[in-house]
């Protein structure tokens, strides 16, 4: 208990000395956009994918238990659009981020550590934490969002091709479910909870990789602490989350 | 002018270094001699400021560098260059990029001007047409020249290098040695070297101080550090076979 506290508190510290203003905003900048790319465009593969998958499932699962001749079909496009915004495309798929970016988060700063990299910043009297955490926190945490928007569009999709495939349901219940009862508010709902669990999964995973000790073991053992860490930090804040703005 | 004076260092329990009272002067290689886990690589690190000293002074010429604040270290630090042991190069940067790295930051430089330096620095580490490769793609020679060639690139006053020759071969230890040393006297830098390289004890010590266990023992230079008459140093000199070897032929 009292490491779990000494740990939140160097982990404020940290955050503390993050988000300071940059040396020189150019590199800042540069730096954001090479992060934008490596955490954000890079994901957009296995996100497109899961949520493909994950959307044309949705639709088979909730259409195959709706026997019932009295609810209407058009309640699958529904339920299938309430998960997808709701859970999946920003808790799933954060959860699925903790571990691919938070573990190349923590070993890219871990091993920087290790050898000594981060040190030689240091002793250019550069701010290192500023430097290389700054612009992961911020560029995950603008453009993760967008990532979230694709992956619910992405999900609605998986869902219409499995109905062209398989007519499990026609596609005009599919769509006047999909326009049911559409509240934007989820929308920006599960865009804040994106936003809030990208920043989780950025700044717990450098955190790790800034204190990581031990060689590569070392690394080892904190990119894999990043990913336990974030993974129970973003349930907890879903949690939270949801009960602020859907309570 | 570097001044230490009465540093002490503990991790935990630990006193790791006793009442260190050295002083390193421009224009000379300093080197911290002694043996694995003597305390060297902590009294390097606390003179640059990696490790925090529990007691004492560290004086870089009139300034108490121990006393000033993070963002007034910022100041010296910039007049710093670092050789690290495994030479710490950016691996997500090109050799250029890697010595340029300072520049971006503390410089207004142009880009031009900014390759120009890089390129005088290379050469003066004696590398050419190496700009666009990865640190990955270097031997473990080349990525030390291009270490010393990042440390120079601001014309530093104080240069640190953390056991240079560690991992080299003989021949290209010399030249590591003889490139610190050139630099060193060139631009009246204060070079403090952390070995336990004998040969470069012999090459380039102009200032040395043996550490051992924490406390510094002996201060001399390479004409005198073979009759020393201090037996831990001794030991230490004559560890390997060759020398023991050595010292018995002439005995």
């Amino acid at each position: 208990m009292k490491k779990a506290l000494e740990q939140l508190g160097q982990y404020f510290l940290l955050m503390k000395v993050v988000f300071t203003k940059p040396d020189k905003s150019k590199l800042f900048w540069k730096q954001f956009f090479v992060d934008a790319e490596k955490l954000v465009l890079n994901s957009i593969p296995i996100v497109a994918v899961i949520s493909l998958a994950i959307g044309a499932v949705i639709v088979i699962q909730t259409a195959t238990n709706l026997e019932n001749p009295i609810i209407s079909k058009m309640y699958v496009g529904y339920m299938a659009r309430e998960s997808l915004v709701l859970e999946f495309c920003s808790t799933m798929i954060a959860l699925i981020l903790a571990g691919k970016v938070g573990s190349n988060i923590s070993s890219e700063i871990g091993s920087m550590r290790i050898s000594e990299q981060i040190d030689a910043m240091e002793i250019m009297g550069v701010n290192s934490a500023n430097y290389l955490i700054l612009p992961k926190i911020a560029s995950a945490t603008i453009f993760n969002p967008l990532l979230m928007l694709m992956s619910f569009f992405l999900g609605l999709l998986g869902g219409a091709l499995i109905i062209a495939f398989t007519g499990i349901i026609t596609m005009h219940q599919y769509t006047e479910g999909l326009q049911f009862a559409f509240q934007f508010y989820y929308i920006v709902y599960s865009m804040v909870k994106m936003a809030v669990f990208s920043f989780i999964i950025t700044s717990v995973a450098s955190y790790y990789g800034y204190y990581a000790t031990g060689g590569s073991l070392g690394v080892g053992s904190s990119s894999t602490k990043a990913i336990v860490v974030s993974s129970v930090s973003i349930l907890i804040a879903n949690l939270a989350i949801t009960q602020i703005m859907l309570n | 002018m570097i001044k230490v004076t009465d540093l002490n260092k503990h991790f935990g329990e630990q006193q790791v270094l006793h009442n260190i009272n050295i002083t390193y002067n421009p224009g000379e290689c300093s080197l911290i001699i002694g043996a694995s886990g003597s305390g060297k690589t902590v009294l390097l690190k606390s003179l640059v400021g990696l490790h925090k000293i529990d007691s004492g002074e560290i004086w870089y010429n009139n300034i108490q560098f121990n006393a000033l604040s993070f963002k007034d270290k910022k100041e010296i630090r910039k007049e710093i260059g670092m050789l690290f042991q495994g030479s710490a190069l950016f691996d997500f940067a090109t050799v250029e990029e890697n010595i340029k790295f300072p520049m971006d930051f503390f410089t207004n430089w142009s880009n031009k001007e900014k390759l120009n330096r890089v390129n005088f620095c290379l050469e003066r580490v004696d590398l050419k047409n190496v700009n666009n490769l990865l640190p990955s793609e270097l031997s473990g020679g080349m990525q030390k020249r291009v270490g010393i060639a990042r440390a120079i690139a601001l014309n530093p006053k104080y240069l640190f290098c953390d056991e240079p020759n560690s991992g080299l071969d003989p021949q290209t230890s010399i030249l590591i040695d003889q490139l610190i040393s050139e630099i060193t006297k060139e631009y009246n830098i204060t070079t403090i070297i952390n070995t336990h390289d004998m040969n470069s004890v012999m090459e380039i010590g102009d200032h040395i101080g043996f550490i051992h266990k924490g406390h510094l023992l002996w201060e001399g230079n390479m004409d005198n550090v073979l009759k020393s008459g201090c037996k831990e140093l001794d030991n230490f000199v004559f560890a390997s076979g060759m020398a023991r070897k050595l010292k018995s032929t002439i005995q």
